[in-house]
């Protein structure tokens, strides 16, 4: 059994209510940060633990929020994005849903380190219901002394506010939920100035991730140093994956990040292995915007070695031959799945949430998504799979946000790793109405080119 | 139906424009859109979009840009009920093409199509953080998941017991 910080109650009957969170240990780290800390050393713990932000980019959160701006007199916001929408993940949802104080209570501990009196929790407008439970434990955390008016004599000043969003998956990157924060079309920024400078209301503003900020609370706990014990290299702490696709057990796992990708597949504390006896045909292991791998790239590097669940090993071999940890959302396809309709949902995905406002963005995933659509239902030209090749081309790296890149990358993996089976439905309109490609060569053990 | 909110939703917007800076009054649009669209049928008409700009003292465009870029706003009428079936990836990987399909024969319209008798949407959405316990839907403010044809058929027979007792 790995190390669990942030699902280790959360099984504890009745832990979504502020007696049983606080009789099981609950909101100590906002005592001992509002207490004995200063808001420099708690960044300064947070720089310790090398947490990186878990909404994807991955980027080293003690270090971003060290860049906030303090100017005189400008009130700072910390914001909390609970826009939870990549494709294959739902981990955030599930901490907010059974262990909201966890959440308030690193929202608390972090709005102390940044000097955010006005904290906002930026939430997927399709998750009302989890607003609710928020909005509980946010009057419950109020009603005992944790936020308003001169916390715990500390005189730290913290309201929480939940803002529902209305359905839009850009608003996962941080300057459209800004925008959207304001009241507007959810239209990414260009950087800079960054938030950290010139953020929400022209002020300088963090925007973190659900599960970032509650791993605070374990770092402030038992100390950053201690956080960086667990897992490997980079890849401190734990991590939550929300599995999903075709497996026997579907759900959110907590794992230390040294585990290999196969035990994660097939073990029965985790994903269970592939439903009704199957055999593995691909995977995305990070939210559908990073690279699909065929079953061999996937539990083994293209040296031969074995792959693990974090994110050095799961990027190794770049776009080649690797992928990314992203947000965690580990989608599983079987044997009798077909990559070329998993891509064309995707690309449709991405054509929907497109903002518009880049051109390459805006067209070049409605075309990427006719494209597929004409391979996928027996239409398809020889020359659709280069022009697809193309068109990704030029969306990456020519947008304002990442939401481009998100968009190209799917497909281009899919080509990659899977040109044989675009082929074939090309090749064989019919028989692709009828039946899958199947596993074919997808799971073969790789020959592994020797290293002088 | 008159555009007018009640003197407790009316005390309700006035609370939620205090969680912003002064002055900064537009960032409750979303929230204050949401409310409207509940209360006035489900679908947010012109009338009351120039409502909703009234009260927090924005230009009807600012309201109009806002409600036709989220997808939850809906910029005509639809169904009492409306099943939003996620239809991306990995629902895909576990049904949910069945389940559109199945909706569409038993309640004998197509995607996007609301029933003649004004109670049922359809509408495919993309994906919707549950991808877990797919298939699944939005009904509401809930979610229903691991879906079969067997579940949508209680769900049905549910809406319609409840308008039943409702009327
Ligand atoms: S893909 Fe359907 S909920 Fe995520």
């Amino acid at each position: 059994m790995g190390r669990k910080l942030l699902l280790e109650k959360a099984h504890v009957e009745g832990i979504r209510t502020y007696e049983v969170y606080r009789r099981e240990g609950g909101y100590r780290s906002v005592e001992k940060a509002l207490k004995s800390m200063t808001p420099e050393q708690v960044v300064e713990e947070v720089k310790k633990s090398g947490l990186r932000g878990r909404g994807g980019a991955g980027f080293p959160a003690g270090m971003k929020w060290s860049f906030i701006a303090k100017p005189e007199g400008v009130p700072r916001h910390l914001v909390c994005n609970a826009d939870e929408s990549e494709p294959g993940t739902f981990k955030d949802r599930y901490l907010m849903e059974f262990i909201p104080h966890l959440l308030i209570e690193g929202l608390i501990v972090s709005s102390f380190a940044l000097g955010s009196n006005a904290t906002y929790v930026y939430i997927r407008g399709e998750y009302a219901w989890i607003a609710g439970i928020l909005e509980k434990a946010i009057d419950e955390a109020k009603h005992n002394g944790f936020l308003g008016k001169n916390i715990l004599g500390s005189g730290f000043d913290c309201e929480i506010y939940i803002h529902r969003g209305a359905g839009a998956y850009i608003c996962g990157e941080e300057t459209a939920l800004i925008e959207s924060l304001e009241g507007k079309r959810g239209n990414p920024r260009i950087k800079p100035p960054f938030p950290a400078i010139k953020g929400a209301w022209g002020r300088p503003t963090v925007v973190n991730n659900v599960e970032t900020l509650c791993a605070v609370v374990p770092i402030i706990n038992d100390g950053g140093e201690e956080y960086a014990r667990i897992g490997v290299g980079k890849s401190t702490g734990t991590k939550l994956l929300s599995a999903c696709g075709n497996i026997n057990k579907p759900g959110i796992y907590e794992i230390d990040m040294t585990i290999s990708v196969e035990e994660f597949i097939y073990s029965d504390e985790y994903c269970g292995g592939i439903a009704d006896g199957k055999r593995l045909k691909a995977c995305i292991p990070g939210g559908s915007s990073v690279p699909i791998l065929p079953a061999n790239l996937l539990l083994k590097t293209a040296k031969g070695e074995t792959r693990y669940m974090n994110y050095e090993s799961l990027a190794d071999g770049g776009f080649a031959t690797g992928s990314m940890m992203g947000s965690g959302g580990f989608i599983v396809l079987d044997e009798d799945q077909c990559v070329v309709r998993h891509t064309m949902t995707l690309a449709r995905f991405y054509h929907h949430e497109s903002c518009g406002q880049c051109s390459p963005c805006r067209e070049g995933t409605g075309w990427m998504e006719k494209i597929l659509k004409n391979i996928e239902y027996g239409k398809g030209k020889p020359s659709d799979i280069d022009l697809l090749w193309d068109i990704q081309r030029k969306i990456e790296g020519n947008t304002i946000c990442p939401l481009g890149d998100a968009a190209a990358w799917p497909v281009a993996a899919a080509i990659r790793h899977f040109r044989d089976e675009f082929e074939w439905h090309i090749t064989n309109p019919v028989a692709a109405q009828q039946r899958n490609f199947g596993l074919a060569h997808y799971a073969d053990p790789l020959e592994v080119a020797a290293t002088a | 139906m008159s555009t007018q909110f009640s003197e407790e939703k009316l005390n309700k917007i006035k609370e939620i424009v205090t969680h912003y800076p002064e002055g900064e009054q537009k960032s409750a649009l979303l929230p204050v859109l949401h409310l409207a669209q509940q209360e006035f049928g489900g679908w947010l008409d012109v009338p009351v979009m120039d409502y909703v700009a009234s009260l927090l003292s924005l230009e009807p465009i600012e309201v109009y840009e806002v409600a036709t870029f989220y997808s939850m706003y809906n910029m005509k009428p639809v169904g009492k009920f409306m099943f939003e079936v996620c239809q991306t990836g990995p629902c895909m990987l576990r049904g949910s093409d069945d389940i559109i399909a199945y909706i569409e024969q038993k309640l004998s319209i197509k995607a996007g199509e609301t029933t003649n008798d004004g109670m049922f949407t359809l509408k495919p959405v993309e994906c919707l953080g549950a991808c877990g316990y797919a298939p699944m839907m939005q009904l509401g403010n809930y979610y229903r998941e691991h879906l079969t044809k067997e579940k949508v058929d209680q769900i049905i027979d549910e809406c319609r017991t409840s308008v039943a007792i409702n009327n």
